[in-house]
């Protein structure tokens, strides 16, 4: 299998080669007729313009929330209201949006702190079940010897597919009528969100796991080791950046999830995500709509930061995983 | 704060409960007879995984084919689901959106994200470029039909247009437009959003495989008088070709699945619905589980041509090696 190699490693190789748009070392730049070295570096500043724009255009409506999160109710909604950017002409700031929302005061305010603390105690959990179970699933899939593994991984595989949207009602039919368990806990959301977490979770990590070199387990069992030893000492320890990828992956996508919180949470202030609250809140239009900005913010703020922090572990996953060329 | 501490005694609880019968099922296996050792471990790593992926993904999904036929109160009746989904003009739309959703976003993302890709190539700045537009995708859907719905927002003629694309059409003396009232291109206006999120994942991907190109195909085809765009044509397109391969399925799968996106923008009226969207709406709004079920079945036919696809270029790969 060839690996795509990550991004800052092959920028790193090719950087050395051809730094700036400079010809590599040697080649004889002086001959080459003026005319085709003007015009490729005419090219190479449209090129760059476009990207800027591109870049520009991509980030515009986020920078627009973040200003709107930032302005007073009478500036956002009413008759006083103007779009986001006369905020730059006319200097109006203030915190009480983020004050508003994340306060927790009655049935009638967004209450978004409690969503919030539901949201991280359901990602947690999921993070850590998913990264488990399908560590160890796939180092049998890589490393186990039984008959029909290739036919069972590749149909691991293809479960990635399944659309949810067709898991979710024999499920909950399942879970509140048979298994009994209770609606309006975390419960469901975790069994649910790790039950979906796994094909795509086994896939990523067999890649990395099955690269390991044999000689290196071969070595454990010699001395002993069984397959214990082995997957708690050897593999996980050695899996860490594909551990690491897979859980920045897991953590964005259930906290992002909004589909399988409509459906198994019960919607209380108890259980329910911060998505499904912003999805509320945001649905209702009407006087209050001036905190939709300030909520969305505090909604992205900790994927932004989990991306923006960890964002060479996410890409490296992305691309040692299930994206091979 | 005190419900802080009732949340964090529940997950406390949970990871303790994993960790017990992850530890059990360690002991078993190291404390199974070494006859049977290699087929107790198979056992004991595997089972968990597949008994939760069986009871969530696999039972659900054959129960689902079943429920299809069958109506309201659960009785069976034929293909009636099907029937009404084919003729039904609110049923019909939304089939006809996803249609344009599965064609526009891969091909737009897609394009987007090469294109930026190959600009952005060793220019100065390129790591900052980068994040700029990869970072839609670390934003909830949720949070993304909030953030354009700044973009979009309308206000009668004449009043002060609170819409960035509204300002900029009322200041080239354009009637304000109410994107995401008017149909059909308000389903072009949701589309733009999926775009957005989506092109940053393939502008990563391909820039990545843009970059493992060998740096002499370039440069002997540059020596050979071949300009920017013959290059690019004939020289970096044939070289990550199966990285555009992937990522115009995963976008497919992706946008075939979307329903949050039309969820939280339009809820899915205004002729904006896709079948995602819909599924939903029968199963848990209308009470009519068995219209649900068609759709996610007709949902899941969609994506099974990708899936064997997908599945066979797998198998290749793993015979290669």
């Amino acid at each position: 299998m060839t690996v795509m190699p990550a991004p800052d490693e092959a920028a790193n190789a090719s950087s050395t080669k051809t730094r700036g748009g400079l010809p590599p070392n040697g080649s004889p730049e002086d001959s080459e007729p003026i005319m085709r070295r003007v015009k490729s570096k005419l090219t190479s500043r449209w090129a760059t313009a476009a990207a800027v724009i591109i870049a520009t255009v991509w980030t515009i409506p986020t920078f627009g929330l973040l200003v709107s999160s930032f302005r007073p109710a009478a500036k956002q909604v009413g008759p006083r209201s103007d779009g986001w950017w006369n905020f730059f002409g006319d200097w109006q700031f203030t915190f009480k949006n983020y004050v508003d929302v994340t306060a927790a005061a009655g049935s009638q305010s967004a209450n978004l702190s409690q969503y919030f603390a539901n949201s991280i105690a359901i990602v947690i959990p999921v993070t850590v079940f998913v990264l488990v179970l399908a560590s160890m699933a796939a180092y049998i899939f890589a490393w186990g010897n039984f008959k029909g593994r290739e036919a069972a991984f590749i149909f691991v595989f293809a479960l990635q597919i399944i659309p949810l949207q067709m898991a979710l009602i024999p499920l909950l039919t399942l879970f509140t009528q048979v298994l009994q368990i209770p609606p309006g806990s975390y419960a469901q959301l975790w069994i649910a969100h790790t039950m979906f977490g796994l094909p795509l979770g086994i896939f990523l990590l067999h890649n990395f796991i099955s690269e390991i070199p044999g000689e290196v387990i071969e070595a454990a069992k010699v001395d002993g080791a069984g397959h214990t030893t082995i997957f708690w000492r050897i593999i996980l320890p050695l899996s860490v950046p594909a551990l690491a990828s897979l859980a920045i992956f897991q953590f964005l996508w259930v906290w992002n999830d909004l589909l399988v919180a409509l459906v198994f949470s019960g919607g209380t202030a108890d259980v329910a995500p911060i998505t499904q609250r912003l999805a509320e809140i945001s649905g209702t239009r009407g006087a209050r709509d001036y905190l939709n900005p300030a909520a969305a913010f505090v909604s992205i703020i900790v994927p932004l930061a989990v991306f923006f922090g960890l964002q060479r572990y996410f890409v490296r996953g992305l691309l040692s995983g299930g994206l091979k060329g | 704060m005190e419900f802080i501490g009732g949340k964090f005694l529940q997950v406390v609880i949970a990871l303790a409960a994993f960790a017990a019968i992850i530890g059990l099922i360690m002991l078993l296996v190291d404390r199974a007879p070494k006859s049977a050792k290699d087929k107790v471990t198979i056992v004991g790593f595997l089972a968990p995984a597949a008994i939760l992926m069986l009871v969530g993904l696999v039972y659900p999904a054959l129960q689902t084919s079943l429920l299809a036929f069958t109506d309201a109160k659960g009785q069976p009746n034929g293909v009636d689901n099907f029937v009404w989904m084919f003729t039904q003009p609110e049923a019909l739309a939304t089939l006809r959106n996803t249609v344009i959703w599965t064609v526009l976003v891969p091909l737009l993302a897609t394009g987007f994200g090469l294109a930026y890709a190959v600009f952005i190539d060793k220019a100065r700045g390129e790591r900052v470029l980068k994040a700029l537009v990869f970072m839609p995708m670390a934003i909830s859907f949720v949070g993304a039909g909030i953030i354009w719905k700044l973009v979009y927002d309308y206000r009668g003629p004449g009043i002060e247009q609170t819409g960035v694309i509204n300002y900029l059409r009322v200041a080239l003396g354009m009637d304000p437009k109410q994107f995401l009232l008017d149909a059909p291109e308000n389903t072009i206006f949701l589309i733009i959003v999926m775009v957005w999120i989506q092109t940053g994942f393939a502008m990563v991907i391909l820039s990545a495989a843009i970059k493992g190109v060998p740096v002499e195909l370039v440069e002997a085809a540059r020596l050979d008088g071949a300009n920017p765009w013959q290059q690019f044509r004939n020289v970096t397109v044939p070289g990550i070709r199966g990285a555009l391969v992937v990522v115009l399925t995963t976008i497919t799968i992706a946008t075939l699945k979307v329903f949050d996106i039309v969820r939280t923008m339009t809820a899915g009226n205004y002729d904006t619905s896709v079948v995602a969207n819909e599924m939903y709406t029968q199963a848990f709004r209308a009470g009519e589980p068995g219209r649900g079920a068609a759709l996610a079945l007709i949902l899941f036919l969609l994506v099974l041509p990708i899936v064997v696809y997908n599945a066979r270029v797998l198998r290749q790969q793993r015979e290669i090696r």
